[in-house]
Parts: C-alpha cells; sequence; structure tokens
C-alpha cells in the first residue's frame, strides 16, 4: 500500500499561538534627506509614501530628493572625500567601520524590526540573517582598512573619490552595508540611494553614521524612485557607480555610464539552478531546495528558482516537496513563527502574480501550499510548477517570488546543459553525496557562486558576484575591495 | 520472519543538512496555549524511567506512583504513558500500576551494553515479559553492527520481537555510539523492517544521547517507511533530555516533520527520568502565572 502525501496531516494539532516580537520600536512619521552629516528636508517640498505590505496600508513618508538635493549629496561627498576622508589615516578609518558595526549589533533587534515593518520580511530572517550580516560586513571591511597594501601587494592602492550607490529593495540594510563598507574601507565618500519601498532603515543607519561620529558627507542618502537614482548615476560629480537590481535597469545604467570614465559594478537578476542528483542525500536536498527558492519570499536575486531534478528521483522528490510547503507558515512578518512574510509590494506581487498566470496558460502544472493568506496586504503562497520546459517564461524569466519551477534531467551532461541554458549566471547548487561529482559540475557551470550540499550561504569573506546579464564585478572578500580602489 | 536485506530503500543523509534543519525546529516561538498544549502532551508521553543499579521496590513504587498522577489535580496535568524499569522490578511495577492502565516497560537484552550470548538475551525478555512488561524495551549489539554484522543484528531484532509476543517492541540503537547519521539511518530501517514498534536514540547511559538531529532521521525513516507501506511506527528520543523547551522542540519537529498523526503516546515517547521536573514547574508557571520553588513539586 503505497500512501500518499494528504495521508500525513499538518493541521490544527498542537498549532503555535502567536509569537509576535515584541520589542518596542516606533518608525518615525516622516524620513528625511541624510546629506553633509545632518537630516535636511527636500528641497522640493516632497514627500512619498512607504507602505507596510503586511497590511497594504502607509506607515511613513520619505523624503523625494530633487535633483538640487542629489546635486548638494554629492558636494558634500566631494568635500568630504578631498579633505577628510581620504586623507585620514587608514587605520582611523577602520576606527569609525568598527564602530559602526558595534553600533549596528547594539541596535540589532530594533533594526531587525524595522526591516520587517518596512520591506514585509519574517523577523526570524532579519533577526537571524539580515542584521548579522550587516554587522559582520562592517566588521570585515573595517579589518581591511589599513590592510589594503597587503590586498594588493606592491600596488599602492588609492581610493576612487565619490561613489553613486544604488540598491534594492530585497534586502535594504544588507545591500546599503556591501555597498557601503568596502567603499568607505578603501577610502572612497558614498552617496546612497535607497529603493523607493525600502528606505526606512537606510535612514536608520544613517543616525548610526551620526551616532558613530563618522565625520560630515562621508556618507550621504538621498531617497527618491528610479529618476533620482537615475540623476545619481548620470551625475559628472561621482566617479564610480555600484547597482544592485534588475538587468533591465543595470543596463540603462551602463549605457549612461559608457564612455563617462566612471568605474561600474552591475550586481543584477538571476535564474539559479539548483541540480539535484539521483544519489544526493534527499531529504537535505529538499530543504536546501526549499530555502533557495522560499527565503525571503523568494525575493532573492541568487534564489535557486530552476530546480533541476534528476528523472530517475523526480516524483519521489516532487511529492517530499509537495509536503514540506504544507509546513511553511505564512504571515505576519513580526510573528517569530513566520516562514514566509509579505511580497514587498503591490507592483511586485502583480509581477509574480502575472508570471504564475504564463506557466499555467503555457502548460506547466501548479502545486500551491494549502495555506491561508491574510486578508490584507501582499501575499504569495509558496508554489512551485511541474512540467516545466527548458522554452516556457517561467523557465526563463526571473519571478523573484516563492515560486520554483522544476524541470528533469537524465544524464550530467544534460544537467549542465539546462543549467546553462539561460541568460543569466549569479549562483548554482549542486546536491549530490559525491564529492568528486560536486567538482566535475561545479566546473562547467557559469555561475558566479556555486553552492554543494547547500544554498543561500553568505559571509562577508566571500566575492558574490555575477556572469553575462547577472552583471559584473564582486562583491565581498578581497574581490570586494577591486571596484573601491585605484591600482 | 522478516528478511535481510532491507525491502525499503535507505537513503543518504547529510549530517550538515541534518544539523541546520534541525536547529530550525528550535527556533519556533511556543507560547500560551500552545505551551500548555505541549506540556501536556509531553507528559503524556513521558515513559517515566528509572535505570540505577540501586533501584528498590521502594524506589519503583514512588516512581508508579509520580506517573499515575504527576501534579496537583488543579493543573489538569495527564498522567505519564508507562513507567520504564530493569526486570527484576518488573513485577513490583506491575502490581504498583494495577488497574491503572499505565503500561510497565522493561529494558531487557542485557540492557545497556547488550554484549552477552543471544540465548541468554532473549531469556531475558521472556522475563520481563512474563512478569507483566508491556512493552520491551532492547538494546542491539552495537559492536556487530558497526563490525558490519547487520544480518546478525536484523536476525536479534526478529528474534526478540518473536520473544515478546504480544508485548510492544522498542528497540534501542545507542545512537551516541553508531554515531554517524547515515548508520542511524540504516538501523532505523532495519529495525522497522525486523519488527521494530518503536525506534529508540539511547539507553541513557551514552552521550550524546537523544539529540533533536538524531531523533529527526529516525522520525524522517519512520515516515518514509509509513508513506511507503501505510505501516506507523513510533519514535522514542531517550536520555539528555531535561528541559521543557527541549521537550517542545521535540514536538515541533515530529509536528512539521511527519504531522499530527504522530503526536500521540502510541507513536511518540519520551525517555526520561528528570525532564518531568522541569515540566511541571513550566506547567504550573502558566497556570499561575508564576514560577514556584521546585520544593512544590513531589520528586519521583
Amino acid at each position: 500500500m503505497i500512501q500518499r502525501m494528504s495521508d500525513l496531516k499538518f493541521g490544527s494539532a498542537f498549532e503555535y499561538a502567536p509569537a509576535p516580537e515584541s520589542t518596542p520600536v516606533k518608525l518615525k512619521k516622516q524620513y528625511e534627506l541624510f546629506i553633509d552629516g545632518e537630516f535636511r528636508a527636500p528641497s522640493g517640498g516632497k514627500y512619498f509614501g512607504s507602505v507596510n505590505p503586511a497590511a497594504g496600508k502607509r506607515h511613513a513618508r520619505i523624503a523625494k530628493a530633487e535633483p538640487a538635493d542629489v546635486d548638494a549629496a554629492i558636494q558634500s561627498a566631494r568635500n568630504a572625500y578631498s579633505k577628510v576622508w581620504s586623507k585620514m589615516a587608514p587605520s582611523e578609518r577602520g576606527k569609525y567601520l568598527f564602530r559602526i558595526a558595534r553600533i549596528i549589533q547594539e541596535k540589532a533587534r530594533e533594526l531587525a524590526i524595522l526591516e520587517s515593518m518596512d520591506g514585509g520580511k519574517p523577523i526570524k530572517e532579519s533577526r537571524d540573517v539580515d542584521v548579522p550580516l550587516v554587522a559582520a560586513h562592517f566588521f570585515y571591511y573595517a579589518g581591511w582598512a589599513d590592510k589594503l597594501d597587503y590586498a594588493f601587494p606592491g600596488r599602492s592602492p588609492k581610493p576612487v573619490g565619490v561613489a553613486g550607490q544604488v540598491i534594492p529593495w530585497n534586502f535594504p540594510l544588507l545591500m546599503a552595508a556591501w555597498k557601503i563598507a568596502p567603499a568607505l574601507a578603501c577610502g572612497n565618500t558614498v552617496v546612497l540611494k535607497p529603493a523607493e519601498t525600502t528606505s526606512v532603515t537606510a535612514m536608520h543607519l544613517a543616525e548610526i553614521f551620526q551616532e558613530a561620529g563618522l565625520p560630515d558627507g562621508v556618507v550621504n542618502i538621498v531617497t527618491g524612485a528610479g529618476d533620482t537614482g537615475e540623476y545619481l548615476v548620470g551625475h559628472d560629480g561621482i566617479d564610480k557607480v555600484a547597482f544592485t537590481g534588475s538587468t533591465s535597469v543595470g543596463r540603462r545604467i551602463a549605457e549612461t555610464v559608457a564612455g563617462a570614465g566612471k568605474k561600474l559594478t552591475l550586481e543584477l537578476g538571476g535564474k539559479a539552478a539548483n541540480i539535484v542528483f539521483d544519489d544526493a542525500p534527499i531529504e537535505q536536498a529538499v530543504e536546501g531546495v526549499i530555502n533557495g527558492i522560499y527565503f525571503n519570499q523568494g525575493h532573492v536575486c541568487c534564489a535557486g528558482s530552476r530546480l533541476l531534478v534528476q528523472e530517475s528521483i523526480h516524483d519521489d522528490f516532487v511529492a517530499r516537496l509537495e509536503r514540506r510547503i504544507e509546513t511553511l507558515r505564512v504571515g505576519d512578518p513580526l510573528d517569530k513563527n513566520t516562514d514566509i512574510g509579505a511580497i514587498n509590494s503591490k507592483e511586485q506581487l502583480g509581477r509574480i502574480t502575472s508570471l504564475i498566470g504564463s506557466g499555467i496558460d503555457e502548460g506547466a502544472t501548479l502545486h500551491e501550499s494549502s495555506c491561508p493568506l491574510p486578508d490584507s496586504g501582499y501575499w504569495c503562497r509558496p508554489s512551485f510548477f511541474t512540467n516545466v520546459s527548458s522554452s516556457h517564461r517561467i523557465a526563463r524569466e526571473e519571478i523573484f517570488g516563492p515560486v520554483l519551477s522544476v524541470l528533469t534531467f537524465r544524464t550530467p551532461a544534460e544537467a549542465v546543459s539546462r543549467a546553462n541554458d539561460t541568460c543569466y549566471g549569479l549562483s548554482a547548487g549542486i546536491w549530490t553525496d559525491k564529492g568528486s561529482k560536486i567538482f566535475q559540475i561545479a566546473d562547467q557551470i557559469q555561475a558566479g557562486v556555486i553552492w554543494a550540499n547547500t544554498f543561500n550561504k553568505f559571509d562577508p569573506t566571500s566575492p558574490f558576484g555575477g556572469y553575462l546579464e547577472s552583471g559584473f564585478g564582486r562583491e565581498g572578500g578581497m574581490h570586494g575591495l577591486m571596484p573601491y580602489v585605484q591600482i | 520472519m522478516a528478511t535481510f536485506p532491507l525491502q525499503q530503500p535507505v537513503p543518504l543523509v547529510d549530517q550538515v543538512g541534518v544539523d541546520e534543519r534541525a536547529a530550525k525546529f528550535t527556533k519556533r516561538s511556543i507560547k500560551n496555549e500552545a505551551k500548555a498544549v505541549g506540556l501536556k502532551m509531553a507528559v503524556s508521553m513521558m515513559d517515566l524511567t528509572t535505570l540505577e543499579g540501586a533501584d528498590s521496590k521502594g524506589k519503583v513504587t514512588h516512581l508508579c506512583r509520580k506517573a499515575l498522577r504527576p501534579m496537583a489535580d488543579r493543573y489538569d496535568c495527564p498522567p505519564c504513558a508507562a513507567v520504564c524499569v530493569y526486570p527484576n522490578l518488573v513485577a513490583h511495577a506491575v502490581s504498583e500500576l494495577k488497574g491503572t492502565g499505565i503500561p510497565v516497560a522493561s529494558v531487557a537484552t542485557g540492557f545497556p551494553s547488550g554484549q552477552y550470548p543471544l540465548d541468554l538475551r532473549i531469556a531475558d525478555v521472556r522475563d520481563a515479559v512474563s512478569s507483566g512488561a508491556e512493552e520491551i524495551d532492547m538494546v542491539i549489539s552495537r559492536g556487530r553492527f558497526l563490525e558490519g554484522e547487520l544480518n546478525e543484528v536484523f536476525d536479534e531484532i526478529a528474534a526478540t520481537k518473536e520473544a515478546c509476543g504480544k508485548a510492544h517492541l522498542k528497540v534501542i540503537f545507542e545512537t551516541g555510539e553508531l554515531q554517524t547519521y547515515d548508520n542511524v539511518r540504516l538501523v532505523s530501517q532495519m529495525a522497522i523492517e525486523a519488527g521494530a514498534d518503536f525506534i529508540k536514540t539511547s539507553t541513557g547511559k551514552v552521550s550524546p544521547a537523544a539529540t533533536l538531529p538524531v531523533t529527526l532521521v529516525m522520525v524522517e525513516t519512520a515516515r518514509d517507511h509509513f508513506l511507503a507501506t501505510g505501516k506507523k511506527i513510533g519514535v522514542k528520543p531517550a536520555g539528555g533530555l531535561r528541559t521543557a523547551k527541549q521537550a517542545l522542540q521535540f514536538l515541533v519537529m515530529v509536528k512539521e516533520t511527519v504531522g499530527e498523526d504522530w503526536l500521540t503516546p502510541e507513536l511518540f515517547r519520551f525517555g526520561a527520568s528528570s525532564l518531568l521536573s522541569d515540566v511541571e514547574l513550566q506547567l504550573a508557571k502558566l497556570v499561575d502565572g508564576n514560577y514556584q520553588s521546585a520544593k512544590y513539586f513531589s520528586k519521583g
């Protein structure tokens, strides 16, 4: 007698009571621009709303930076660069970064809550992943500040100047840390533009810079929409552009920057293959696939959004996935038991929904968790498609949501060719108990990061970045210093 | 009698992945009503155990009374699942628990080492059963397993099952000695196919004993076996369980791995001697609103 997975019940016995994070944190009603070490009202006097995606309601007003504000921010960064930061002894720069890292640790709980309120990610992740990594990044690059000569032996590295940095909404604080920490460690100053939907925690980070006594103008933060970012990266006053976000915007930035003599790094989209061989530790592979696609609601550029599973174990694997998504808890991001929070914005939910629709239209089979969804706010059930072929839109386009596409392969060679059958090249996962196979396959896959028997592991010491349309340049590790030095 | 080789596949297990998964269960926050439900459930699944050389009838009497009525009535705490003793004390425990519905479990087969000839170990089982034990907790020959004599281990489990008659068989692996999760997965499948009603982590005499990851591997084995055959096998972590928080983490793991059908003493047990004290303390806190001195709770 073969039992179906529905013979296991994941219902209401021993139901977890709500466990809301209880630390009191208040959002401000209104957030200003951070220019030259102080918070300033925008010159145009305009503000836009920041929405709590778990409620679908506006919960703060964010300053809209006008070109004049961006000009002022760049001027302030230029002054700070030439008069203070580039001249400071590297060990002193390091001290500021260490101080920032320590304050982040002290305020970890508060930052995690704000991040979950503003972005919709589960508190479990902002508390255990985002914020600890933010602090770790500052600690790591603080250590490099006075050791750059050892990173580039015999080359006497010099800072680049003023960096214009534009970051996405999926890891607001963490992306700010990835951008700011190496820039500052190398002696550059920064104008940062957070994503329109997630500006709040960047402004709290600005308060931490103030508290750390960071000299005025070393970091400036201008909030706004796409046009603010566009004005920033096209500005003559900056020497270096760093962008993380979508491939389409990245392409526009590359066009803008071309020929302008600015250094450029782009960290863009992905459609990572998570390859599961029949000799994989199957239960752990299931966990890895789950973590690979549902972490942060799938709003992860390196998400393992294409599962390539060997045909011989396809049915078993799919049954295990179906069972597993039933135990994922979707709901209040501030509940400590929530596994999957809110979709970041209405717009993003629309994009995900439309791609799910395309999957159904093209004949793929949708498997969805049966979990209930809250009444208000933006939500998407964890789901995956089977019967997906590589020509389907859901196998080629980045969904950036909790939706996995399951494809099959027969041999290692086919696995490699399917994994590389994409215009992206950010990350990949390989699941097999055989060590030699891991190296054989990894050698042939074009991706910046390849995980073996694990997925979505991040560490400041490890470089991260893509091939092809996933961008260029590396962030993290010693490689992450390169975009911020002249050698 | 069932025979080796195994009917069901034994998947590979990645240690890092299992440890990581197990750690995630410990992040669940179990509060208020959920905590009360979980704690009472833990008591109802507890095999209250004493396995000391110094065990006497008097000690076993204390334990039996404790199992029957762990806390004052106002706490609405259920009785324990069973009382677990050495074979010599089975008859006494049975007489103490007569008419209560609480079964007596006995360790047997040369507990805790299992390093005795098979006929003596089987005689040990028959003796315990004839004294009235309704559950037998056997130990496998870990030495023979590590030597690769899987056939022999399989056969000894099957032979023990036969000697148990109507008594339920729990098979103790002593996972702290088998060490790798691959070994645990393999021996779990062997024991299930050889006739175990329950698979159990440890004797309590070796450290580490019942860790969350090791129990997770065993629960996954039970789940996969159920999905393949429809047969439900129980799992019993034993040894090293001391806090209510640990017990709740195990229940979370069971709930999210194999589903709520296993959240019953028929299919999940805790083998513990000191766990009950902490569960009592926590349960009383939920009812009374404040922690009380351990002096207010009787020892087993």
